[in-house]
């Protein structure tokens, strides 16, 4: 039941404006090792370092922090202080350290590219320093997707680790003969209970009840419990059918997080003190284990502690961080949202146009929409359809699921008579947050591609062009925009053919019908359809849209659109944004690459969710 | 929660937990675990449940991704007829399943998942839910009629409802130049 959202199409067989999954994080990788070692075309790669440079960059720091804190923590297990844990693990103690000290940077990682205020807010400030910084945030939910799937990786070689561990433990314990040392070592500590190094206290037991009579085995058990049902439930399948299993499992996160602060409080990984490596120095006395704490030998009975637990210091910040982005949106949600108009527009769509006090938005940004009488806990992120310039904001809702049928009901859709302004039903709006459509009116020439409901933000772009440029005459720094609309049916084009309409007509009267240039490509008709629009190839208003402009079929040769363009204007960078299917992404990518030669640089950009 | 089909998020849940068995019992078999037995029979145990769950089910609204190359699986099970379509029969399946990995620690945790596996697919089954496999579609051809065979020699006198209604307030783009004459001269 995922609705429809920011172009989301459930039904679609291509998700839509998808927020760049998995296969866009093994592409990057792919295409840096390709690229690096083929000296084939260097140009190519040249414009590839301009287009995805900064995330690899950040791509790499990251894999390289993580390799570093593996080295470091597994060779940290290697010293004389640990000595005697090894004599009882080897080398699965600092193949358990190594993964538990990776786990702890990315576990701090995790919650930050969730935080989507703070990121608005950041986003904000660097976009005054660089263009390509900001445009860097709106990967976040892919680099949380990466990290996630490092502590997935990590958890894996430190629970296998760890079972060894115990293993080896319960062995120590289980070989009872006093002229073997790993049994001596388990042996101390039997008394007073606090200087031991075995944390199986007797050979009676068995590793399964060790672990969950451990703090450090029920928690562990417990949060990678939570962690696997996470990962299942935010499968791709899951989370676009069925988004509420996904939202509320991963909400176990919190149990996650308490349960990793105190995995470590039984400080079950124990190494020698201090003091105790004066009078046990484990080089010389480790031999002659049979003489320890006897008069004539110099090696006193070893004693052993654990770590004080270290993870809080990692996670408690971003804990924090995430605390109050959660403040912050209960607050903007609890501002008063009044609902001004409410548009029904045919092919099952719905206008819903607002006011709030102090809203101040931008071309292509999105909020949050919650209405508490359809459903309490669900929010659902809807493109803004208005421009900034107008005195209301608009998001055009497409009835496709459970969530959407109630708020077309709530808000009279089934009636037929007017509806009373205080029958609308209250909702509320976190928002708006930035996508890549901001920067649209920083180039110079651009290119706006939408698939299907896909062209909802570029709805926005072209209104506040109109008002701009039309309106109040102002100078804008775009001084062309060519529109691409591609569309698999021909119902969807109701409302966007009237704001088409009207602008066409704006444009004509004012005497600048060659600043937009816009394509409209049916990419997918019925038979029946297609006998009628070839006998109205010839009239003067387009059969399906009725525009001037005239409806063009199947898919555009965007080699000769690129080459056109490039010719066109020359020496200036070319922004390409995108709002579709993946795969137009790949091919658009592509174009860009390829056609950015001499001084036209095409720059791409994918609207992300 | 409206129109959730639980067997698709039990299917996923099922394959990791299958997965995890898989790995626990290899861990407890090449690390000659005490129990090591247990760690065979968890290997077993998870291929088999790998290969049951692999190849998702139609979801009875909305269309079904499938697995790649899941369709050799989707014969195999299938070929079960009622064992595998019924999630009761899937449910209690896997709850004894995942029993035997209980006693040893490394197949453990394989042995609460594939439990809370087998919980999603007693709600599912509980909720009237079945499996149903995922078959290539065979596009059927309708039969050519007969009138089809003698098309009409004059095109029709009007253009199509359609275009009346849409484009009412544009009489001179909506005027419609009959190719062929109409007349008889």
């Amino acid at each position: 039941m995922k609705d429809e959202h920011r172009p989301h199409q459930p039904s679609a067989t291509s998700s839509f404006c998808a927020n760049k999954s998995s296969s866009e994080s093994r592409k990057l990788f792919i295409l840096l090792i390709t690229s690096v070692y083929t000296n084939r075309n260097f140009l190519i790669m040249g414009n590839f370092v301009a287009n995805e440079g900064l995330s690899i960059f950040v791509i790499l720091v990251w894999l390289g922090i993580n390799a570093f804190l593996f080295v470091h923590f597994y060779m940290a297990f290697l010293v004389d202080r640990w000595f005697y844990t090894r004599v009882l693990l080897g080398q699965a103690l600092s193949w358990a350290r190594a993964p538990a000290a990776c786990l702890n940077f990315n576990c701090m990682l995790i919650l930050l590219p969730v935080c989507r205020n703070l990121l608005s807010f950041l986003r904000g400030s660097i976009q005054f320093c660089s263009r390509t910084a900001a445009r860097q945030l709106d990967r976040n939910l892919t680099f949380h997707k990466l990290v996630a799937y490092m502590i997935a990786f990590h958890t894996a070689v430190h629970i296998i680790a760890h079972l060894f561990n115990f293993e080896f433990f319960m062995d120590a314990q289980l070989n009872r003969n006093s002229s073997f040392l790993p049994f001596v070592l388990s042996e101390i500590g039997t008394d007073d209970n606090a200087s031991f190094l075995n944390p199986i206290r007797s050979n009676e037991t068995n590793p399964t009840i060790v672990m969950f009579t451990t703090i450090a085995g029920v928690t562990g058990v417990v949060i990678t419990l939570a962690l696997i049902l996470i990962i299942t439930s935010s499968m791709e399948v899951i989370r676009r059918s069925y988004f509420e299993v996904f939202w509320y499992t991963h909400h176990l996160f919190i149990i996650f997080f308490i349960g990793l602060v105190f995995h470590g409080y039984g400080r079950i990984v124990r190494g020698q003190t201090a003091g105790s490596q004066q009078t046990n120095k484990p080089h010389l006395c480790a031999d002659r284990f049979e003489d320890w704490g006897k008069n004539e030998s110099d090696c006193a009975v070893p004693e052993f502690a654990g770590n004080p637990p270290g993870t809080w210091k990692w996670v408690l910040g971003p804990m924090i961080l995430y605390v109050c982005e959660r403040l912050v949106r209960i607050y903007r949600s609890h501002q008063k949202v009044v609902i001004t108009k409410v548009v029904m527009h045919p092919s099952k769509t719905l206008e819903l146009q607002m006011r709030k006090k102090g809203f101040h938005m931008e071309v292509g940004q999105y909020v949050f929409i919650q209405c508490p009488s359809v459903s309490r806990h669900e929010w659902h992120p809807f493109t803004l359809t208005s421009a900034p310039e107008e005195d209301y904001f608009s998001a055009h809702i497409r009835i496709v699921g459970d969530w959407t049928q109630a708020l077309y009901e709530a808000c009279g859709g089934d009636k037929t008579e007017t509806q009373e302004a205080w029958k609308l039903p209250k909702v509320a709006i976190d928002g708006p947050f930035g996508t890549a459509s901001e920067d649209v009116f920083r180039y110079e020439v651009v290119m706006l591609v939408g698939a299907g409901i896909g062209v909802t933000p570029f709805a926005s772009i072209l209104k506040s062009v109109w008002y701009k440029r039309i309106q109040n005459n102002q100078e804008v720094f775009t001084k062309k925009i060519y529109f691409y609309w591609l569309c698999p049916e021909t119902e969807a084009f109701e409302w966007f053919a009237d704001l088409l309409q009207s602008l066409e007509r704006q444009m004509a009267e004012k005497d600048v019908a060659n600043f937009l240039s816009y394509n409209i490509y049916l990419t997918r008709w019925k038979e029946t359809e297609a006998a009628h629009f070839r006998v109205h190839h010839e009239a003067e208003n387009d059969p399906i849209t009725g525009l001037k402009q005239k409806t063009l079929y199947g898919k555009p040769n965007w080699d000769n659109e690129f080459t056109n363009i490039a010719s066109k204007h020359p020496g200036t960078k070319v922004g390409v944004f995108l709002c579709g299917p993946p795969q137009l992404g790949k091919s658009l990518e592509k174009q860009c690459l390829s056609h950015t030669e001499g001084d036209v640089k095409f720059i791409f950009n994918k609207e992300n969710f | 929660m409206g129109k959730i089909e639980w067997a698709m998020w039990a299917n996923e849940q099922a394959l990791a937990s299958g997965l995890i068995l898989l790995a626990g019992g290899i861990v407890g078999v090449a690390g000659q675990f005490r129990g090591w037995e247990f760690a065979a029979y968890a290997v077993a145990a998870g291929v088999f449940v790998c290969l049951l769950e692999y190849p998702r089910s139609k979801r009875a609204k909305g269309t079904s991704v499938e697995r790649s190359g899941q369709y050799c699986f989707t014969v195999c099970v299938k070929a079960f007829g009622p064992l595998t379509r019924n999630y009761y029969v899937r449910a209690f399946l896997h709850a004894a399943i995942c029993v035997p990995g209980g006693f040893m620690l490394a197949t453990v945790l394989g042995c609460v998942c594939l439990g809370i596996a087998s919980l999603i697919y007693l709600a599912a089954a509980i909720r009237g839910e079945h499996w149903e496999p995922i078959l290539p579609r065979k596009d059927v051809r309708k039969p050519v009629a007969e009138s089809i065979k003698n098309p009409p020699q004059n095109p029709p006198p009007r253009p199509p409802p359609e275009t009346r209604r849409k484009q009412a307030k544009d009489l001179e783009g909506a005027a419609y130049d009959n190719p062929s004459s109409v007349t008889d001269d």
